[in-house]
């Protein structure tokens, strides 16, 4: 039971935080909902003024912006069944008794303590690339073509690297959540005749649930703002097959340094992250409470 | 900064060759990671010998990163660097707004009337000399000789369109992964609009008329952009539309490339060590079609000083030493006179030795038919050979550009790629005022 | 009773998640051969494997290029700094929520999390102009404080599961002894939650030094840390393949040893309350 004066306490012990992310938050969320009412291009600065909802509707009427909405949702829930479901295999591969398990485990972490622009280039320059890549050697070395990652499958490229840089990730926190799962249960049902696979359906899978959820729900913070990758790779081209909502912020902001369109396609993005984070909470977030 | 304050570096810089203790001043350069600033980097014991009261601290980015984080910097009076290195393309627009400082009162040994008339007039603004050029470029034909040999072709000295075609047709073995010709494939201002605007010049096309009315509707263009993908679907390397300078470079040092048109710089780095192609390399002009100008671009990156320095006669110092006559000779004594940064003055294009390098004189040929104030074959409102010097340039041709590498890579035909091109830069020049 | 493990079918396990594992890591095995190579050898074809003339050239160079010392220290002090900073910030606040929780305790925390999800890139230019004022560019407390807030949320979750964990009697027992609030924390919670912490610290450490926009959007030299290290090798003139190599593998290396060391820390703590 928590009396007044703890309440109290809990309060003023919330409050640092609390008043520090609202800070964090509001700053710069208002100011660039000013810019994104204005007329603000850093080459021009002459040229300034208000200009109602046109930057709102340049980026609604650009050719690009359904694409770009459609590639970010592709990039979030791509590497997200990807991660989730690979990392559930793998987790559930390195949690039997096998040999060497602590370096197996070093093995499989690795990707998540490579920085993405590192990662990124990794895979742009060493693997990917169509003359000196090593999935080029690999295509000449069975007589095929090398395939074109970057110019014909930009978009799952993209999502590949990425998927590799969060696969970690994802199975560490499964592979815990498979830890805490009683031995006895599971060959309790194995006794019982129980298959492998509904085994899994009707055990492990129940016990995960809360895990897959926390995996769903960070990746996605970070996965809706991704651009590194895409800028270090594919430009978000060819075209804009790649471009994603962020990376078309990114070109407002970075090639033609309008700013004011950058706020504008900052403000559509944290309405789509707050669309998202609804269905998201909706769907899921029940698993996130007990 | 206060007059006093300015007189006392003055002073200070006067000092510096008596070697005195000086209380230090450090400056912040920032540039680009290619290959001369690098090698600028390893001489820094002469500048630190020459001038210990001044101390340069080092940012060293990768070109687009670094063109991010100066513009964002001098475009909101950050004053984070005392000197910056930029283009041909930023210094007449920053220049304008009053961002840079002048560099009129450079010490006379300078010798600024020595710098090459068409670099020096691109850096000049309302008649003041606004960055030194640190090197200079336009753009060549770099050829294989023993592939032309093996096809029974010469490169003429300035050859034309069809001549490439030709070559580029003769020199392709896929079996071999030999492809006759690499081209710039990459979107971005300054990688394939940057080659596709400098050979549209010599098919007679130009991004605006008179009155700044698109003209990607045009003949030209159709006819230019044609004529690009058909040279490199049917001769240039796979996965093209991610190729920009330096895949490019490394491709043709592996001796992927049987043609590369492009920077006059990479003659050094095809020639070099790196290079396994550095005996078989012959150079041409930039293609023509007849119509009486070439492919060809012009470019300088050069040292300047944002306004917002503190520093700025620390900074004088430093551009003076890294640009001079003497710092010239410096590499040449420790590198060899193929790799002194080329194409800034005429006084190196006269010295005896460097007339040896095998490529110095296309290049000083290529830079001299550039003309940035009279571009194209009709006539233009802008001034710039692959630019044009308006601030909103940069961002409408990142986006033609991106068309233009979907049409490379096969996912639009070169019609529908025009005419996105045409209504994308008429409503973004409507929009900035050009256009009603 | 252990579970029947047949030899056979852990040697075929053993196999299958030996391989599993080689092939997520082969990524960065492959960039560290690489960069021991010549730059004309990181472009052979077919690609060398171990015929390549090893050398250590690159590192020497990419060493004599550049002063990585600083860019090293610069990304400890700024991952370390915004990490203890966040913890200091967020270990009352998750305790009070954990221990006194209210109705409102869970949207709160969703409200934190969701401060996470403004895309970098829309605020980079009013973010520059406020440090700009406030005269944090390229200083380290700029990006301390920067990366302490934007992990914030993610600190503030993590340690509140952990501290959730922590069984209420063992509250209610000190609450009888008269201990007070702050003796609460620092002699009943603090070594309990001690691991959880740890762990906390660890991934955003991790977190924190990976941060590649932010860190080089805010740094040009006395702050940059080793993002922006890498960034002035990459896409250079010539071959670059060993040299980017190279410079990648210093630039992950520290991160990575410490990972690994850590591992057992770091996957014991890597629940989020996912673990019942």
């Amino acid at each position: 039971m928590s009396t007044q004066s703890s309440r109290f306490a809990a309060r003023l012990m919330v409050a640092p935080s609390v008043g520090l992310l609202l800070i964090w938050m509001i700053v710069p969320l208002a100011m660039t909902l000013y810019y994104s009412f204005r007329l603000y291009r850093l080459l021009s600065p002459d040229r300034t003024g208000w200009v109602g909802f046109n930057n709102y509707l340049w980026f609604l009427n650009s050719p690009d912006f359904w694409l770009a909405l459609f590639n970010t949702l592709a990039l979030v829930g791509g590497v997200l069944i990807i991660t989730v479901v690979l990392g559930m295999l793998i987790a559930l591969l390195i949690d039997q008794p096998v040999k060497g398990q602590g370096v197996l485990r070093i093995l499989v972490i690795a990707p998540f303590f490579v920085m993405p622009p590192v990662a990124a280039s990794i895979w742009e320059n060493l693997f990917m690339h169509p003359q000196n890549g090593l999935f080029a050697a690999l295509a000449r070395g069975i007589g095929a073509e090398p395939i074109l990652f970057l110019e014909n499958y930009p978009m799952l490229s993209v999502i590949g690297i990425v998927s590799w840089e969060w696969l970690p990730f994802a199975t560490l926190i499964l592979l815990t959540a498979l830890q805490s799962l009683s031995s006895e249960q599971l060959e309790a049902a194995e006794m019982d005749g129980a298959s492998a696979l509904s085994r899994f359906r009707y055990i492990i899978l129940p016990h995960a649930t809360r895990a897959i959820t926390v995996v769903i729900l960070i990746q996605t913070i970070f996965l809706l703002g991704i651009f590194g990758e895409i800028f270090t790779t594919t430009q978000g081209g060819p075209g804009s097959a790649s471009t994603t909502l962020p990376y078309m912020i990114f070109k407002q902001a970075i090639a033609a340094k309008d700013i004011g369109r950058a706020a504008a396609g900052g403000i559509i993005a944290v309405i789509l992250a707050n669309i998202v984070a609804y269905f998201l909470m909706r769907s899921i977030g029940k698993h996130l409470d007990a | 900064m206060t007059k006093t304050l300015r007189a006392l570096m003055g002073a200070t810089a006067l000092f510096t060759l008596s070697g005195a203790a000086m209380a230090e001043t450090t400056i912040t350069v920032a540039t680009v990671n290619n290959g001369d600033m690098v090698r600028m980097q390893g001489l820094m014991d002469d500048f630190n010998a020459k001038h210990p009261d001044i101390k340069v601290e080092w940012v060293t980015l990768e070109e687009n990163v670094l063109r991010q984080n100066v513009t964002t910097d001098i475009a909101t009076g950050g004053g984070q660097y005392d000197v910056i290195t930029i283009g041909t393309y930023e210094v007449p627009i920053w220049g304008k707004q009053g961002w840079l400082e002048s560099l009129n009162d450079l010490p006379a040994e300078y010798d600024v009337d020595d710098l090459l008339p068409a670099i020096r007039g691109g850096l000049t603004v309302d008649g003041n000399l606004m960055a030194a050029p640190f090197y200079g470029e336009s753009s060549m034909v770099m050829y294989r000789k023993d592939l032309m040999e093996a096809a029974g072709l010469t490169m003429p000295d300035a050859p034309t369109w069809a001549d490439i075609e030709t070559a580029a047709k003769a020199m392709t073995d896929k079996s071999k992964e030999q492809y006759g010709i690499c081209l710039r494939g990459k979107a971005g201002w300054g990688e394939n609009m940057a080659f596709l605007t400098a050979m549209s010049n010599s098919f007679g096309a130009r991004w605006f008329d008179e009155k700044w009315v698109p003209q990607f509707d045009q003949p030209e263009w159709k006819a230019t952009l044609d004529f690009y993908l058909n040279l490199m679907n049917n001769y240039g390397p796979p996965g093209a539309s991610n190729n920009g300078f330096n895949e490019n470079l490394t491709l043709f040092q592996q001796g992927k490339c049987g043609m590369w048109i492009d920077a006059t710089v990479a003659a050094s780095f095809v020639t070099g060590k790196d290079s396994t192609v550095a005996d078989k390399v012959g150079f041409a002009l930039a293609p023509d079609n007849g119509l009486g100008k070439r492919g060809n671009w012009l470019w300088a990156w050069s040292l300047a000083i944002p306004a917002s320095s503190d520093a700025k006669d620390a900074a004088k110092v430093f551009i003076d030493w890294a640009t001079n006559k003497d710092y010239l000779a410096l590499v040449a004594s420790k590198e060899g006179w193929a790799n002194v940064p080329p194409g800034t003055r005429t006084s190196l294009y006269a010295n005896e030795e460097y007339a040896k390098v095998p490529f110095a004189k296309m290049t000083l040929d290529s830079i001299n038919s550039a003309d940035p104030t009279a571009p194209t074959v009709k006539p233009v409102p802008y001034v710039g050979v692959q630019f044009v010097a308006i601030p909103e340039f940069a961002g409408i041709a990142t986006t033609v550009g991106e068309t233009f590498s979907a049409a490379l890579a096969g996912q639009k035909t070169a019609d529908e790629a025009l005419a996105e091109a045409q209504t994308f830069v008429t409503d973004e020049m409507k929009a900035a005022g050009y256009i009603q | 009773m252990a579970r029947a493990v047949t030899p056979r079918r852990k040697l075929i396990t053993t196999i299958a998640a030996w391989a599993v594992a080689l092939i997520i890591f082969f990524p960065v095995l492959w960039m560290i051969l690489t960069s021991f190579k010549t730059e004309a050898s990181a472009v052979a074809n077919p690609p060398e494997f171990l015929s390549a003339d090893w050398t250590l050239e690159n590192y020497a160079e990419v060493w004599a290029r550049s002063d990585y010392p600083r860019f090293f220290w610069n990304s400890v002090v700024i991952s370390v700094g915004s990490t203890l900073l966040g913890l200091l910030v967020a270990v009352p606040s998750a305790w009070a929520m954990a221990f006194v929780p209210g109705k409102k305790t869970k949207d709160l925390l969703m409200w934190m999390l969701s401060t996470k999800m403004m895309p970098a890139v829309a605020v980079m230019i009013p973010l520059y102009l406020l440090f700009q004022r406030l005269g944090l560019i390229d200083t380290k407390i700029g990006l301390v404080f920067a990366l302490m807030l934007m992990n914030l949320p993610i600190i503030i979750w993590m340690l509140y599961t952990y501290f959730k964990e922590i069984p209420g009697e063992i509250l209610e027992a000190s609450r009888m002894d008269g201990a007070s609030l702050w003796g609460e924390i620092v002699h009943v919670l603090t070594p309990m939650a001690l691991p959880g912490i740890a762990s906390t610290m660890l991934l955003n450490i991790i977190l924190a030094w990976n941060e590649a926009f932010w860190t080089i959007v805010l740094t040009t030299t006395k702050a940059a840390p080793l993002s922006a290290f890498i960034a002035s090798f990459s896409a250079p003139q010539g071959l670059f393949y060993a040299k980017l190599s190279a410079a990648s593998a210093m630039a992950i290396m520290p991160i990575l040893i410490l990972g690994w060391f850590s591992q057992k820390q770091l996957v014991r703590g890597l629940t989020f309350g996912a673990v019942k």
